[in-house]
């Protein structure tokens, strides 16, 4: 197995035509593959992320992580850009579509695409990438602990976030979704409205829920981190995307 | 879990930020949610910040919810023990 990569920050056309950054992790060769679309989560475009990218590149995938708060905070330290993104009320859905239909298109344009894209999110990445996976033109999604992809935010929200309870019946792509039933959002019973409206709707999805885990159990440098599930998650994520964008 | 809650507010103060400088703050950022530092799961996080000078002009603050209470007791005891005319 050949595991070199090389992983570089490169400029994308994003949503309205606007220049955006983002990291591109490729493995070292010329065959073909698929690509697959990471949606930071909301702390931001930060290493940890990137280092998700650069396990894609690894697993065999063209990866892509666009920088969601670019606009906001060009240049910022992740954290900053993040502080900067919630305070002005966080990343509009019109917005992160056209950013991840630009990173699906830079992925599709690479010699080594086999025309093959999935999308990943974390956190509230995890609705962006079922948000992504109801409107574009994407090959396999998968939510990771997403909230709100079901359920109502709080009385008073601040954020610009709505459910996509109405949006689920077009989701247009096979959808792994991967949670930790001591998650309170999304909690064990939104996980079971999703679950059940994919049923309704005649969707092709696969659930997994780990006992014992909590929201975030992928983030190796949180206290969140969970290693039972994130091992068996990133066995999961490997099977169904190699099954979906041929790897 | 992602409480995303945020509460905005208005400040008239200064902060020394990165590099050591001060700089005055104009915003608050109030949120209970994940650190990007702290062994917590979750903490109460402040940001000072003057956005007029970019998104590095920020004084982040990630306290657990009983350093918090006990953050906001601490003010207010600070606050009460001054002549009224002082803080009007």
């Amino acid at each position: 197995m050949n595991d070199s990569l090389s992983a570089v920050t490169v400029r994308i056309t994003g949503h309205d035509g606007d220049e955006i950054e983002a990291y591109l992790a490729r493995p070292q060769g010329e065959e073909r593959r698929g690509g697959v679309v990471v949606i930071h989560h909301m702390p931001g475009y930060d290493r940890a992320t990137k280092e998700i990218a650069r396990r894609f590149a690894e697993l065999g995938y063209d990866a892509i992580c666009p920088n969601l708060y670019f606009r906001e905070a060009p240049g910022a330290a992740p954290d900053d850009a993040a502080a900067v993104a919630r305070a002005s009320g966080g990343v509009p859905d019109e917005r992160l579509l056209g950013d991840v239909a630009g990173a699906a298109a830079h992925l599709r344009a690479l010699p080594s695409s086999n025309g093959r894209v999935g999308v990943i999110g974390y956190c509230s990445g995890g609705r962006q990438s079922v948000l992504a996976a109801c409107n574009l033109d994407m090959d396999a999604a998968v939510d990771c602990y997403g909230a709100f992809v079901t359920g109502n935010p709080p009385e008073g929200f601040p954020l610009q976030v709505v459910n996509l309870v109405d949006q689920l019946p077009r989701l247009r792509t096979p959808l792994l979704g991967l949670f930790g039933t001591e998650d309170k959002f999304p909690g064990p019973e939104q996980v079971a409205e999703l679950e059940q409206i994919l049923t309704a709707n005649g969707k092709d999805f696969e659930f997994h829920s780990y006992e014992g885990a909590g929201h975030a159990f992928f983030s190796v440098d949180r206290p969140s981190y969970n290693v039972a599930a994130a091992n068996d998650g990133w066995e999961r994520i490997a099977a169904f995307y190699a099954k979906h964008l041929g790897a | 879990m992602c409480t995303y809650t945020t509460v905005k507010d208005a400040m008239d103060g200064s902060a020394k930020g990165p590099g050591g400088a001060w700089f005055h703050v104009s915003d608050v950022t109030v949120y209970f949610d994940h650190p990007v530092h702290a062994m917590a799961e979750h903490t109460l996080n402040i940001d000072f910040a003057d956005p007029s000078k970019g998104p590095s002009a920020r004084v982040a603050l990630e306290l657990t919810a009983e350093s918090a209470r006990r953050l906001v007791a601490a003010i207010q005891e600070a606050l009460a023990a001054v002549p009224a005319e002082l803080t009007a």
